[in-house]
């Protein structure tokens, strides 16, 4: 079972195949067979069986829904009430949260199983899920490779066939680059379509709740139960529910696909080149035409993301003080003492490197200089999208500029690693909805990923494109090696 | 030496709502410590604020009150800084756009008479819990109910020239909010209204002087010793040849004198970024126009038309003073003919708070309705009964729940004897009676005029309309 789509699985499951105890328990142990990928932070099989049950039951009432008895995992950013929610850091070892994220809460009612809670960059904050405090996630593809961060657990998760679907999080990246280097599809919604209620903030501003599945048309089932709005999110969006799948069968002619030139220069590597450009072939073939447009201020997403996203992140992670809940130090002076080695102690170096860089920012004297410069470069940015949007319906490209980077090999240097997100900050700071299917095979056999945004609240548009290229192509259908 | 004194106030404001100004639980004070604060209100990770639109209304309240430019669109801002009874680490405020700016008070100033004092701005913000430093050994107590409970901040000009001047605005500003507008309860013991003033001297016609801000001054007492003592003592220190540092100060009332808590150097920055939480507050001018209209009458109106209705000064303003005062009196003096309205005024003030007091009532709940108020004053206009025997007998008998003044009239057989040959019978036998009070009288002794009508309503059990008796008595002593 576990090779199957979440529609499959969902037609399995409606027509009393399979339970969901049964589906379960095959996921449970994978979980423990693949333990070696540390794609879980927590696991409670009485928990998943539980709800397992519950699931069967509510199909045997013939009250389910499509979602009903599926089994996913959620990263550990999503509080959760039955689960541990750390946001892989220290500061938050063992933290049961009593209540759960708006986004775990839809797909509970939905129906969904939950297996557990994936791995993560701490507090989401990483490309390469290298900053958790529990531990490197492997890329099930290669070993020696990083699934990607800040969602790791996730992609790696779906790569392994480990979890069907996976929720996740993107604030500048963070489901495209590990879902591209993992070779899964990763979809980030509109800013304001999931609700950031019961999500661990990072920057808020940027911070989107997102899906990891293992072709489109899974992703579009699990938005239908996902998205919505949500009044306990004063940034979340006010618009009629729809439904995600209304254009996975709309066909390709006449579409006209973006193409971004600043998104294939010089830093570009050619495997990844090589793969990018066989698929808008392959789009072409479906159809669609392909145009040059150009996002001329999109490498400037970069430095824009490194002011405003620490920012927000340095206010964001002042509540973990050591005062009412998360790691207190045991030996401190006094109260200011006590905060201050509880922060230390509990934060990682790439959370309190940030921390220090949006302190900075902030700072008196500094603010209009950075804060400000970078909202207003962040507009521009935002419009060029606009722009884009009038001569075309999509926009392609690359993900990353490489395929997954060994364990290491970036650590060092954290510019190097900042600029792995180059290709999908952009989208970000204008807030479209973005995503990574898989196109191919780079070097050392790592996957490739094709880049898709489109414009706000287009979502099913997006899905559609990329669920048409699935329909022509198998990449997304490939499995790592053992799995 | 000829110094000016330059004193501005900013005064944070409980606005009275029932729940938090980003949360859902409940604002009332006095509650077991952690038992009013959400999980928002802890700051648990996840969590997010959503704006209660009753703060949003009382600001816009205000801003009307005082004239003020109400922003269309005013921004949310995180004010950093690390204190364990702040929960998220910043405090929700507005920094750069507040939801009010300008707007003035009119004061009567001690010196200066009848002035205006000029705002600068009004803004919202959440208030931050408490620590409670002593009784933990060691250790400190957080209680975080107080956490997130909306506040607004009202920021004065510095143009205020004396520690009785700033407390003049300080009371007016609190009728105002309280009485006027009611958005908040203004009790200050439990910090519903609390003052930071900023003091500087300077000599006269020179540059401002370097400023030091007293905080969180919790009665109008402590406001006049804190500024006077803050003067005094910056005054002597200029005269001493010293410098004024820029520093905030804490009154400490037991001593009566103010103490230094931080200075410029070690004051925070606090890092002001718009909240990425929240949205802009946009106010549409139809949502003003609403609140507008559904505003209560200023009582400096209502003054005015207790005037028209005849009353004295005196009365008009007791009356005005308070918001559900005014609202009882005018609602009894609208249905009252013009002799009626001044006893009717007598009587709110007089029996009436009387009875208030004894069972510590707000009149918004008092056992006589004005209308039938205004009914009992009627009755005694038409010489039914006396003004006597409506204050001490029907008044009260009202306020016991026997029923309405004709009623009780009619069941106690209170109706006044108005008939000239009845009381001149009673006269009649009273002066028989009271020979010594008539030949007192009439060897000039003013008092036994009194004893006698005493003795003539007694005989006819207060029934007697003591106008008639006045007269009648007056004439047959002669």
């Amino acid at each position: 079972m576990f090779d199957k789509s979440v529609a499959e699985l969902s037609r399995a499951l409606s027509t009393k195949q399979v339970s969901a105890v049964d589906l379960a328990t095959v996921y449970l142990n994978r979980i423990e067979r693949h333990k070696g990928l540390n794609a879980f932070l927590d696991v409670r099989p009485d928990v998943t069986l539980r709800q397992a049950r519950a699931a069967d039951q509510r199909i045997a009432r013939g009250d389910g829904t499509p979602l009903t008895g599926v089994p996913i995992a959620h990263k550990d950013i999503f509080v959760t009430r039955e689960f541990a929610s750390t946001a892989s850091s220290r500061m938050l070892k063992g933290y049961m949260s009593p209540f759960d994220a708006t986004v775990v809460e839809k797909l509970g009612q939905a129906g969904m199983v939950t297996l557990g809670k994936l791995n993560c960059d701490e507090f989401a904050m990483g490309s390469s899920n290298e900053n958790s405090h529990y531990g490197n996630v492997l890329n099930p593809w290669d070993k020696d490779a990083v699934p990607g961060g800040s969602s790791g657990g996730s992609a790696a998760a779906v790569a392994a066939r480990i979890a069907p679907a996976a929720t996740a999080t993107d604030t500048g990246g963070s489901i495209r680059e590990p879902a591209a280097f993992s070779g899964v599809t990763g979809i980030k919604p509109t800013y304001g379509r999931a609700s950031r209620w019961g999500m661990i903030a990072f920057a808020s501003s940027l911070d989107q709740a997102g899906i990891m599945t293992c072709s489109a048309e899974d992703a579009a089932l699990i938005f239908n139960g996902m998205l919505g709005f949500d009044p306990k999110d004063s940034t979340s969006v006010e618009r009629a529910a729809e439904d995600y799948t209304r254009h996975l069968q709309t066909d390709l002619k006449g579409l006209r696909i973006g193409v971004p030139k600043q998104f294939f220069g010089s830093g570009l590597q050619p495997d990844v080149e090589h793969a990018v450009r066989e698929a808008l072939a392959e789009y072409t073939r479906l159809g669609a035409k392909l145009m040059d447009i150009s996002l001329p201020n999109a490498a400037l997403g970069i430095p824009v993301y490194y002011v405003i996203a620490p920012a927000e992140c340095s206010s964001n992670l002042s509540r973990f003080d050591g005062v009412r809940y998360g790691h207190r130090a045991e030996h401190y002076a006094d109260l200011d003492d006590m905060i201050k080695k509880s922060r230390a102690e509990g934060f990682g170096p790439e959370t309190r490197r940030r921390i220090l860089i949006g302190t900075y920012v902030l700072s008196h004297g500094y603010y209009d200089a950075y804060y400000i410069q970078a909202q207003k470069v962040r507009r521009i940015i935002a419009n060029e999208f606009q722009d884009a949007f009038q001569a075309c319906d999509v926009i392609a490209g690359p993900v990353t500029t490489s395929v997954a980077f060994g364990f290491g090999e970036k650590a060092a240097d954290p510019v190097a690693m900042y600029l792995s997100d180059l290709y999908t900050i952009p989208g970000s700071l204008a807030g479209i909805p973005a995503m990574s299917i898989p196109c191919g095979f780079g070097t050392r056999k790592r996957p490739v990923g094709l880049q898709l945004m489109a414009n706000y609240f287009e979502e099913a548009k997006l899905l559609g494109v990329a669920h048409q290229y699935q329909l022509a192509t198998d990449w997304h259908r490939r499995m790592p090696p053992g799995t | 030496m000829n110094w000016e004194v330059v004193i501005g106030l900013e005064t944070h404001v409980q606005l009275s709502t029932q729940s938090k100004i980003f949360s859902n639980a409940s604002t009332q004070f006095g509650a077991a410590p952690n038992t009013q604060a959400s999980i928002i209100d802890l700051a648990l990770p996840g969590t997010l604020p959503v704006l209660n639109r009753g703060a949003v209304e009382r600001a816009i309240r205000f801003g009307l009150s005082i004239g003020g430019t109400i922003n269309p669109r005013s921004i949310f801002a995180r004010k950093n800084y690390f204190y364990p009874d702040l929960p998220k680490g910043y405090q929700i405020s507005q920094y750069e756009i507040p939801i009010v700016q300008g707007g003035k008070i009119p004061i009567d100033s001690p010196t200066r008479g009848q002035i205006e004092i000029q705002l600068t701005r009004a803004h919202l913000e959440e208030d931050a819990g408490k620590s409670l430093h002593e009784d933990f050994h060691g250790m400190s107590g957080i209680d975080l109910n107080r956490a997130g409970t909306p506040l607004l901040e009202i920021v004065s000009e510095p143009v205020m020239h004396s520690a009785a001047e700033a407390v003049a605005y300080a009371k007016a500003l609190h009728k105002r909010v309280v009485e006027e507008i009611e958005i908040c309860d203004g009790n200050m013991q439990e910090g519903s209204f609390r003052c930071d003033a900023n003091v500087s001297v300077r000599r006269a016609g020179a540059p401002l002087g370097t400023r030091r801000e007293i905080k969180n001054l919790n009665s109008f007492r402590f406001l006049q010793q804190a500024i006077e003592y803050e003067i005094s003592w910056q005054i002597q220190t200029l005269e001493d040849g010293g410098k004024i540092q820029q520093a905030t100060v804490l009154f400490d009332a037991d001593k009566g004198e103010t103490r230094v808590m931080r200075t410029k150097e070690d004051a925070h920055d606090y890092r002001y970024f718009p909240d990425p939480d929240l949205l802009p507050v946009e106010i549409s001018s139809s949502w003003i126009d609403q609140i507008k209209s559904a505003m209560a009458e200023p009582l400096h109106d209502q003054y005015k038309k207790m005037l028209a209705y005849g009353l004295s000064r005196e009365q008009a303003e007791q009356l005005s003073s308070a918001r559900n005062t005014s609202t009882f009196a005018l609602a009894s003096l609208k249905l009252a003919s013009e002799k009626e309205r001044p006893m009717l005024a007598n009587w709110i003030l007089g029996p009436l708070s009387a009875k208030l007091n004894e069972e510590e009532l707000d009149i918004s709940r008092s056992k006589v309705a004005p209308e039938q108020l205004t009914k009992l004053a009627a009755r005694v206009a038409d010489g039914t009964i006396s003004n006597t025997t409506a204050t001490n007998v029907v008044l009260a008998a009202m306020w016991a729940g026997e029923g309405n003044p004709d009623e009780i009239i009619a069941h106690k057989g209170l109706k006044q004897i108005s008939d000239s040959g009845a009381i001149e019978k009673i006269v009649d036998e009273a002066m028989a009676k009271y020979g010594q009070l008539v030949t007192d009288y009439r060897s000039g002794k003013e008092k036994a005029f009194n004893a006698l009508v005493g003795q003539v309503m007694k005989a006819s059990l207060g029934k007697a309309n003591p106008t008639q008796v006045n007269a009648i008595l007056k004439k047959k002593l002669g």
